[in-house]
Formats: structure tokens, sequence, C-alpha cells
């Protein structure tokens, strides 16, 4: 029996899933591994990686058209979880440009926003950032303050958007703010004037990944700067859902990630004369760990399929998001349990990754926001307020 | 300049391998592109992105070893061809060399040949020289830098002592080492594409082979395990260590 593919899911998936896995895979192992715990300790993302991730494809991959890759929502899934078994701030980079900057411009941008942005980001060449959350509503975005006022012809932005990853990073911005018709998205150059960024520091978690703060201040932007396809709260929203979808498989890489240590200290870690895998409340841990994953993943692979048939709902991704995270967070606490003392430092994958979990059980909302969306969608009732 | 790159379908190299009647397993094992012939698709695709023309991927082996042509075709290979017939299973370094090489002519003229030194699952090494005669066109092996201009190329060849500087007119066969180049990872656009390039399938009989230059001319004799590698000799230093260091060395030819 295989102790990670326990239920032999590798025959659901197509020749050309695996190879896009196995790439990705193999690119974590070559590029991402050998710097990660120097990153995670400097917190800093190596910003020259993001060409190497364009030209492996990865930068809007399910995305068709204006140089992106063009693959399955699968593909997508499964790249997502390679990445997060080295580490969930390369996925959250590539979460960010592909589903949260590159997927509006692509939905619900103009022809002359897709040609001007589109190319450059698939390749890596421009970064981008989501601007939605602000200093006092984050699981309410709706109740935002960032305002966008006509002035002649332009836009004029105002406020500011906290917790913005890629931000001090980025090239665009896209700013969702609300106008007289309602909430739009702003397509925000890094030179504009009255547009500067500010990177939060001291973080203890998602440590190889730049979250920034991005302050409007009376900043101009002209009237082709607004996303033309979209009004109100469902704009971000929709991009929330694409993330969330990749988050759902890219947990279930830091949980994979966590139990392969575990597993393989728990058969060579020697205690009271015994490998510690031998205890039967160690095996008890890794089978519960094992059965988790593998079940999160036949998850994450129905979600999937359901994607690319296009009958996805919001609230199915949402059981997604909600169960798998939960899943891997645990995880990764109890295998950190099974590495004792070495559990705790940088050595050994596990605490960088249930760290990590910590920032995805609040981005692109809470499981407590997840647990009133499907309460709401089984009893009729909002719970929200 | 049309570059034919010969690639090989074996089983994972990372996983131990198991033997089945004297001979490697090979059916129901997980397959991969062979890592050396990754070197010769790079090589490949340089010389193609600097002169222009088409790479392509011919291989000999079981259905299942279109997987590696796929792989050749998503780091960016133009089209492939794949010999697969029952009778040629467990085919010998020579019959390999004789089916690649109708494979080859049939599929139209070329100006170079390449391979990698050695397959990572049967290390024989003299299936590229077999095919260069074969085909009868010069052969320059162990290739580990490669320029190429004007119908010629100028190769740096590997050797014990060093490296020699060798010229050959086209069309030529080479092999590369390990070190030729870093291989590209397959983008995954190039993985979508691949899927649409074409590849041929062909039996023997598509080859005008007849059943005797199929039939494999080497008999297993013997499989062993190779002798187990035994425990170094450390010298601890009582003041004649640099002498015995020496004198290890010299019984070594070292020195
Ligand atoms: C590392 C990191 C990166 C991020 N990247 C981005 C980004 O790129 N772009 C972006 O826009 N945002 C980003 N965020 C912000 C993130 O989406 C918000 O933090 C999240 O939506 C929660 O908002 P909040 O922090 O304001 O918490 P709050 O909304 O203040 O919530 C605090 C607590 O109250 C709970 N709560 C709130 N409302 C209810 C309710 N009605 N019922 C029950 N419980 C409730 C929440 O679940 C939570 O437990 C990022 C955050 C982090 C940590």
């Amino acid at each position: 029996m295989d102790a990670v593919d326990f239920l032999d899911l590798e025959p659901l998936l197509t020749e050309e899933e695996k190879m896009i896995r196995d790439t990705c895979r193999r690119f974590v192992g070559d590029r991402v591994m050998p710097g990660i715990e120097k990153w995670f300790e400097a917190a800093e993302f190596p910003v020259e990686v993001a060409t190497e991730l364009g030209s492996l494809g990865l930068l809007g991959m399910h995305l068709s058209g204006y140089g992106c890759a063009g693959t399955n929502a699968v593909s997508y899934g499964l790249a997502c979880l390679e990445l997060e078994a080295g580490d969930a701030g390369f996925r959250s980079f590539v979460s960010v440009q592909g589903s949260l900057a590159m997927w509006p411009i692509w939905k619900y941008g103009s022809e002359e926003q897709k040609q001007e942005w589109l190319p450059r980001m698939a390749a890596g060449e421009a970064i981008g950032c989501f601007g939605l959350t602000e200093p006092d509503f984050g699981s309410d975005p709706a109740g935002m303050r960032t305002s966008a006022k006509k002035n002649g012809s332009d836009w004029v932005l105002n406020g500011n958007k906290l917790w913005i990853t890629n931000g001090g990073i980025a090239d665009v911005a896209i700013v969702w703010a609300r106008t007289d018709e309602g909430v739009r998205g702003f397509l925000v150059p890094r030179n504009t004037k009255g547009f500067t960024t500010r990177d939060i520091h001291r973080k203890l978690s998602l440590r190889a990944s730049v979250t920034s703060e991005l302050i409007l201040d009376n900043c101009r932007l002209p009237a082709d700067a607004v996303l033309p396809g979209v009004t109100g709260m469902k704009g971000p929203l929709s991009c929330l859902s694409e993330a969330r979808f990749g988050i759902v498989w890219g947990v279930m890489g830091s949980a994979r990630a966590c139990y392969e240590c575990a597993l393989e200290y728990s058969k060579t870690r020697i205690a009271f004369d015994k490998p510690i895998g031998s205890f039967q409340l160690t095996q008890e841990k890794l089978v519960n760990m094992m059965l988790e994953i593998n079940k999160g993943l036949l998850l994450a692979l129905h979600l999937g399929r359901k994607k690319d048939d296009g009958n996805l709902a919001p609230q199915q991704v949402s059981f997604g998001k909600l169960n798998n995270v939960r899943e891997a967070l645990a995880i990764a606490r109890e295998a950190r349990t099974i590495l004792g003392a070495n559990g705790v430092t940088l050595e050994y994958p596990v605490i960088r990754h249930a760290n990590n979990l910590e920032s995805v059980l609040t981005y692109e909302g809470t499981s407590e926001i997840h647990t009133l969306i499907l309460g709401q969608a089984i009893t009729g009732l909002n719970a929200f307020a | 300049m049309n570059i034919v790159v010969c690639v090989k379908h074996i089983p994972d190299p990372n996983i131990p391998g198991e033997l089945e009647g004297g001979r490697l397993k090979r059916s129901g094992v997980q397959g991969v592109l062979d890592p050396g012939d990754e070197f010769g698709v790079e090589t490949g695709l340089q010389l193609k992105e600097a002169h222009g023309g088409e790479v392509t991927l011919v291989s000999m082996g079981p259905p299942t070893a279109m997987e590696a042509i796929r792989r050749g075709l998503s780091m960016g290979a133009d089209k492939g061809l794949l010999v697969s017939d029952d009778a040629l299973q467990g085919a010998c370094a020579l019959v390999t060399a004789r089916v690649l090489a109708a494979a080859i002519k049939k599929s139209g003229p070329f100006d170079l040949v390449i391979a990698g030194v050695e397959s990572t699952d049967g290390y024989t090494g003299t299936m590229p020289s077999t095919l260069a005669e074969l085909l009868d066109v010069p052969q320059v092996t162990f290739v580990k830098r490669l320029d190429s201009a004007d119908g010629t190329i100028r190769a740096d060849r590997q050797t014990a002592e060093g490296y020699q500087v060798v010229e050959s007119p086209l069309p030529a066969l080479i092999t590369v080492t390990a070190g030729v180049n870093s291989p590209r990872y397959a983008s995954f656009k190039g993985i979508m594409a691949a899927k649409k390039k074409p590849v041929d399938n062909l039996s023997i009989g598509d080859l005008g082979l007849s059943s005797e230059e199929v039939t494999s001319m080497q008999q297993i004799a013997s499989v062993g395990s190779a002798e187990a590698r035994k425990a170094g000799e450390v010298i601890e230093d009582d003041g004649t260590g640099a002498q015995r260091v020496a004198e290890f060395l010299k019984e070594a030819k070292v020195i």
C-alpha cells in the first residue's frame, strides 16, 4: 500500500494533469526547497523567482489566451498543492497573481487592459495584488471606506487597504472601492501619484510572502482604469471563489509535507528502545493524518471536476476551504507532536507549515465565515449579523 | 537543421528495480523519460532555437513509451515516432539500433542524430555507435559542449584525461553527457501543446525489417548482484600517515 496515496487516486488523473503536477513538484524540489528555510527566517519572498514561475506557465495557468497556459481547474489545483507542499508563501504568490489579479482582468477587463497586463503578468514580468481588506473591514468587506469619485472623466481614489499579499512588490494593484454605482475594481499601476505601499513586518506566519498596506491619497486615475465588466460586491467575491478553490488543494500540500515528515521521523526516532512509530498512540495520529489527506484530496478532486464541468457552486468551495484548512491545520499540529522538540525548529518543515496555515485559516474567508455560509445554505437563515 | 533525438522510456531510476526472468521488470512499473535523454532533448532544442528546423523524437518500446515522447514534446520537440511491436520485447542493443536506424531513415532526411551516452537502465552504451554505423554517418561520442555552424559541428569530447575538440561534417550522430546543458522544465503551455503534436506509431512491418533482423543476438547467461562495497580503510596519523596515503595512491596507480 502507498502510505500517501492510500486510496490509489492516481488513476483518476489524466496524463496531462500528472505531467503538470510532476513538473511543478520538480520545480519545487529544485527552486523552493533549497532556499525556503532561509527565506522564511529572513521573512522575504525571492522576487526573482517570479519570472521562473512565469516561464513554467504557473501564473494564470487556468486562464486562456494572452500568454496563459489554459489548463483545466484540476491541473491548477494540483499545482497549488505541490507549491504549498513547498511553502504556502509561494502558493499564495501564485494564487494572488493568477486568481486575484489576473483573473479579474481576464474576466472583467477591457481588451486594452487585457493586452496591457495579462501577457506580462503570465510571464512574471509584472506582479499583481488584490486590495479588498481594510484596517476596519475584513470579514465584511462590503463596509469598505475606500472610495472612488468621478472628477471630470478621471477617478480619484482615497482610502487604505491592509493585509495585501504582494502589495509591496506589485506593479499593478486591483483595488476595490465604493463608487456612486456600487463597488468597482480599479487597476492602479505602481508609480501612480498618490499611491504608496508599506510592508507589514514581524509576521510569524506566511513569512516567505510579502504582505503590505496600500495607501491611496487623492490617487488620480484615468477613466479607463476601471474594470468595465462588473459592478457590486460580486466582483471581488467571484475572485475570492477562484482563489479559494486553489486553497482547497494547496493546504493538502502542507498537510502532506507534514505527514510525510512525521511518518519518516516516527520510523527512525527511538524512545524506550523502540521506534516511536511502533507505539499505538503514534500510529493513531499517523493513521488519522493519512485518512484526512486522502479524504481531502478526494474532496478537492471532486470540486475540481465540478469546476471543469462548470457546475461548482461557491458554497461548495466554502465546504472545501472549511474542511481542508481545518484538517490541514490539525495534521500540522499533530505532526509537530510526533517530532517532539525537533518539531519546533526550522530544521524540519512542520512548524513552518503549521504557522503558515494560521494565515490560510484566516484569509480568503475565515473558517467562521465559511461556517456561516454553509449554515445559511442549509437552513436558509442568515446568521452573519 | 533537422534533428533526431533518441529517447527511451525506462523504469523510474528513483525506485529500486526488480528482476523478472533475468531482466529488469518493466511492466506495471512507474516509467519516465530516461534522465540522460533529457540532455539530448535539450541539446536538440537549443540547436533548433539557434538554426531553425525541427526536432523529431524517436523511440522504441511498448505503447507506454509514448509517455517519454510526450515529455520530450512538452519540452518543445516538434514530433514523435514510436516503434512498438510485441516481437521487440527484450530486444538487445543491436536490434534496437537496427530498429531505430530504420525508423530514422523513414522519418526523412536529417542533419544530426542525438542520443545519451548510455541508458540509465541497460547501461550498455553500445547502441549509439551501432546506430551511427547503420546510418553510415560519423559519430562524436561523450560530447560535453557543442557548437554548430555551416554544416559542421565542433564538439568538446570528454575523455578520461580531459577533453578533445572534434569537428565533424553533417549529417552526424553525437552522444551527449550529463554535463552538456541543464534541461529545461516542460512548461505548462508545452504540456498543453504536446497532445496536439503529431506522433507516428510504427510496427516492424512498417519499417520493412525481417524477423531475423529483429531477433536478439544476445543471451543472458546469468544475473548476479554486484559485490557489496567494502568499508574504506581509515589511516590514523601516527607520524607515518602521509607516507601511507602516498603508498595507497601509488598502489591505486593514481600517482
Ligand atoms: C497573510 C495574510 C494575507 C492576506 N492577503 C490579503 C490580500 O491579498 N488581499 C486582501 O484583500 N486581504 C488579504 N488578507 C486579509 C484577510 O482576507 C482578512 O484578514 C480576513 O478576511 C479576516 O478579516 P479581519 O482580519 O479583519 O478579521 P475580522 O473580520 O475582524 O474577524 C475577526 C474574527 O471575528 C470573526 N467574525 C467576524 N465576523 C463574524 C460573524 N459575523 N460571525 C462570526 N464570527 C465573525 C472572524 O471569523 C474572526 O475569527 C490577508 C490576511 C493575511 C493574514
